[in-house]
């Protein structure tokens, strides 16, 4: 049968307006990319020779270990924990469940601010060390925090939930006949780990990886403040300290290399999930049952995450708010009521734009809507870098036209209009968040069947009834979901807006950077307590919404 | 408002040369057919047959290509004017019932009546609620309801603002064997209560029986007969209505003279002519029911499988030339598979085809 679902006939050809809007959103999203990559196309063949010769391999040697180190920390944090919460059962296995998903409230380079003032010479750790044991300054060997080490712990410990989240996922979906066959046939039951379950949801952990390597290239503030030099930092440090924004693109040309390497990656095994899933009995209703030391060997084991990647940090954080930090002002008000509203406004036009884009497809179904909608959600995995490069050539260079053409008929001079304003901010945003919010109204939206369009105009409403009767009150939900999470994603984005905000303007995420750049980690704490704390409410979300899918 | 405005019943739905398509291809092609008051019709055809597209042009949702549909005379649909689908007094049921989860069961059967008065609404829910065998459940929500008792929700709500014309799109197919065998009656009880013209669509020809006054048999976008079911199933019109409806085995026969033919089970007379010419060779259609087990009959065939169906036996039968046909007997003539049975053909009306 033919899936259409147009609102009527004769509005076949009045939507067709929201078609081509839909396409000019996302011709206009794609911008970044295009100039990054015609940067590398018609790039300098010296300043190629340049970075060649001095950076680069350092770049992509330190950038793939940091891969390599997150992606194995992540694998052995994330499949494991999945397992245990889904497939077995010990005291607190409810609680573990979601909370294990904390950890993604944090912000690496927040973690990575607090464990330093922890770690460090002169932290808590080493003077206690000292002074218990006399030592002085050489005389002991401890962990160096900044360092690449220290970064590949930083981002595994708030990047491990993505693989959690997948996999967990993928082994719930996991027909329990399929599990109780191979019982059967003669499996013990970690044979049956090894052998099946883990093969079947490795579509699942893939994706889970790959999205948490997208993060891992897309870091900046962790990796900076170690002193690690990545394509991020490189990318940064090019454009800022040498204005040169023509090497700055080559390595962002090169970063999305990368990327695009990842989200083939994530795209094929998505495409191979749906096959992996047999959508018959499901296994969570049997688990195995730890009993006694077993049963409490696995509650240490999994409050271990959670206490490193979260409540400590967020303990040392709110003491160094509270009790060392200075005392907050009308600077810091300034600096909150900055981030709210930014975020708000990016927020209100991300998600205006994605029902605009879910619309033209639902009402269209053409596959040139569908594709321009994919390339217009292709900025998720982009690093805050890149998109703030593609974003301040294409803006400076229209505002230095518009300036020419003003003096040229006023002999008036007028200031940057796009790239010195909140407007470029806020378009760097639509581009990297686009993704998140499109997933979340596109699936509200595939809740409200065609068949209920029709229904509704059967019965004498016309479309725009249908939409404020039907369409509204079911889809308020996800779009609600859709502006937080959007949200609280500008509130912790660091490297787009450091580059992108106008002169003076600093949010909760710049100046926290900042002071903790300048070895003020305390005075930090109250700017990075406010994200962590308005980043748990989408953990949460998320981890209600995880619990009522699987009724525990 | 004082009632609904639209209160006059259907006289007539006609199609006429309709074909419906996507991208210039036609799905329905060239259909034709009536729908008379208080008749409830159904397009019968295997899956993408183009019988749900067919429908959802009636109710609005797909443009014409060619042809017009009228109601009562007027024309509804032509390929350069469409009414409106809220403004066609058409109701529908769909495959997927599509209730409003957002809405209770009394709030859903009342959302076609935002034009009508406060104590009417009322009444009309109530009324509607009684009739399908709901009362009780009016500020329910629609998951917590069975499957069978939301399709009965859907079918109150689509003859809530009692419109002219009900389409009902496979709306059993959602629903298990036993639960249907209970709603089909129940539903046609309800429509002909209200006295509504109905247009069913289904792929099912028990429910298309049990449901329908007329049939339209469809394949490949086309109509390619529409009669009451008796007709549908003992006159079928071309060899696929024949093949689709009901079980049956072609034979090859020879025509000997204007009401008989000559085939494997001898000469076969039916009551009427059959129009073909002396020594034509036809397809003759033959029904599990036209072939008896008569043990005084010359001829003969070898039993291949068979099937106790409690009331009787349904075998497959080898007859001398090869070819394989069914054949009833009743339950007490139990023969075992390789076994020689003697067959004899009553057949009324002649079933044929040319060659």
């Amino acid at each position: 049968m033919a899936d259409l679902a147009p609102l009527s006939v004769a509005s076949k050809f009045k939507w067709n307006w929201l078609k081509i809007v839909a396409m000019m959103i996302a011709a206009i999203l794609a911008l970044p990319i295009l100039v990054v990559l015609v940067n590398v196309l018609i790039g300098d063949g010296e300043v190629w020779q340049h970075l060649y010769q001095t950076v680069l391999a350092e770049y992509i040697s330190n950038s793939i270990l940091l891969m390599l180190g997150v992606g194995i920390g992540v694998l052995l944090i994330g499949v494991p924990f999945a397992w245990l919460t889904s497939m077995c059962n010990f005291p607190g296995r409810t609680f573990f469940s979601w909370a294990l998903l904390l950890p993604m409230a944090m912000p690496a380079y927040i973690i990575a601010y607090t464990y330093t003032g922890v770690l460090d010479f002169a932290g808590p750790v080493q003077t206690f060390i000292r002074e218990f044991t006399g030592w002085r300054y050489g005389e002991y060997w401890f962990f160096e925090i900044r360092s690449l080490g220290g970064a590949m712990v930083m981002l595994t410990l708030v990047l491990y939930p993505y693989v959690y989240l997948m996999s967990r996922a993928a082994f719930l979906e996991q027909s329990e006949n399929t599990l109780e066959v191979s019982r059967t046939l003669g499996y013990s039951g970690r044979a049956v780990f090894f052998k099946l379950a883990l093969p079947l949801a490795r579509p699942a952990i893939v994706t889970g990886l790959t999205l948490a390597l997208m993060e891992t290239l897309a870091d900046y503030g962790t990796v900076q403040y170690f002193s690690v030099n990545t394509f991020t930092t490189g990318i940064l440090r090019t454009f800022y300290g040498f204005g040169d924004i023509a090497a700055a693109s080559q390595l962002a040309g090169v970063l999305l290399l990368f990327v695009a390497v990842l989200i083939l990656l994530e795209r094929r095994s998505r495409h191979r999930i749906r096959y992996h899933a047999s959508g018959l009995k499901k296994a969570s209703n049997r688990r195995m049952v730890l009993k006694g030391g077993r049963g409490l060997l696995a509650t240490l084991f999994c409050s271990l995450p959670i206490l490193v990647g979260f409540f400590i940090p967020v303990i040392v954080l709110a003491y160094w708010a509270m009790f060392k930090a200075e005392m907050p002002g009308s600077n810091f008000i300034q600096l909150a009521w900055n981030s709210f509203y930014l975020a708000a406004i990016a927020s209100l036009i991300v998600v205006s734009l994605a029902l605009v884009l879910s619309y033209a497809i639902r009402l269209n179904n053409g596959k040139t809507v569908k594709a321009s909608v994919g390339v217009a959600g292709l900025g998720y995995a982009l690093p805050g870098t890149i998109i703030a490069i593609g974003t301040i050539v294409p803006l400076a260079w229209l505002d230095h036209r518009i300036i020419d053409l003003v003096k040229h008929y006023n002999g008036e001079r007028v200031g940057l209009l796009f790239s010195g304003t909140l407007v470029a901010l806020l378009f760097a945003y639509s581009v990297r968040f686009m993704a998140v919010s499109l997933g979340a109204v596109q699936n509200g939206l595939g809740k409200i069947k065609p068949s209920m369009d029709m229904a509704g105009r059967s019965l004498g409403m016309s479309p725009f009834k249908v939409l404020v009767r039907v369409h509204v009150p079911l889809l308020k939900g996800s779009v609600l979901t859709a502006m937080l999470i959007v949200f609280v994603d500008v509130l912790k984005e660091l490297p787009a807006t450091l580059v992108l905000r106008p002169f003076n303007f600093n949010t909760l995420a710049v100046r926290a950077f900042e002071l903790a750049s300048d070895e003020r980690l305390v005075d930090a704490a109250p700017a990075s307590l406010m994200i962590v704390l308005v980043g748990l409410v989408p953990v949460i979300l998320l981890s209600r919404s995880i619990s009522s899918r699987t009724g525990y | 408002m004082t009632s609904s405005p639209l209160y006059t019943s259907l006289k007539e739905l006609t199609l006429s040369g309709v074909s419906v398509g996507y991208d210039k291809e036609a799905v329905v092609k060239d259909v034709s057919f009536q729908l008379s008051e208080g008749q409830i019709g159904c397009l019968l055809g295997p899956s993408g047959c183009g019988k749900s597209t067919l429908l959802r042009a009636i109710a609005g949702f797909e443009s014409l290509m060619t042809g017009e549909i009228r109601i009562d005379g007027e024309i509804i649909s032509n390929p350069s004017h469409s009414v409106n689908p809220e403004h066609r007094y058409i109701g529908m049921v769909f495959q997927d019932i599509a209730l409003f989860p957002h809405l209770t069961i009394a709030q859903n059967i009342a959302f076609g009546l935002s034009a009508w008065q406060k104590n009417l609404i009322e009444e009309r829910v109530a009324y509607l609620l009684d009739l399908v065998g709901l009362a009780g459940f009016q500020s329910r929500y629609p998951h917590s309801l069975s499957g069978g008792q939301q399709q009965r929700v859907a079918l109150a709500r689509a003859i809530a603002p009692k419109p002219k014309l009900l389409l009902m799109d496979e709306p059993f197919s959602g629903l298990d064997a036993k639960l249907r065998e209970e709603l089909v009656p129940d539903i046609r009880r309800i429509l002909q209560h209200e006295k509504m013209s109905a247009l069913l669509v289904t792929h099912d020809q028990m429910e298309a029986f049990a449901m329908a006054d007329q049939v339209s048999v469809m394949d490949s976008g086309e109509v390619h007969q529409t009669g009451s079911p008796y007709q549908i199933y003992h006159r079928p019109e071309t060899r696929f209505v024949a093949s689709f409806i009901g079980h049956g085995d072609f034979l090859t026969a020879t025509v000997c003279g204007s009401n008989c033919v000559h085939s494997d089970l001898g000469n076969i007379r039916g009551e009427l002519d059959h129009g073909f010419a002396d020594n034509e060779q036809v397809d003759l259609l033959v029904r599990p029911d036209d072939i008896l087990h008569d043990d005084d009959s010359e001829f003969v065939g070898v039993i291949v499988s068979k099937w106790f169906r409690g009331s009787h036996f349904l075998y497959r039968v080898k007859l001398s030339s090869g070819k394989v046909v069914y054949c009833f007997a009743s339950s007490h003539h139990n023969h075992s598979v390789g076994q020689e049975i003697g067959l004899s053909v009553h057949l009324d009306h002649l079933v044929m085809f040319s060659r």
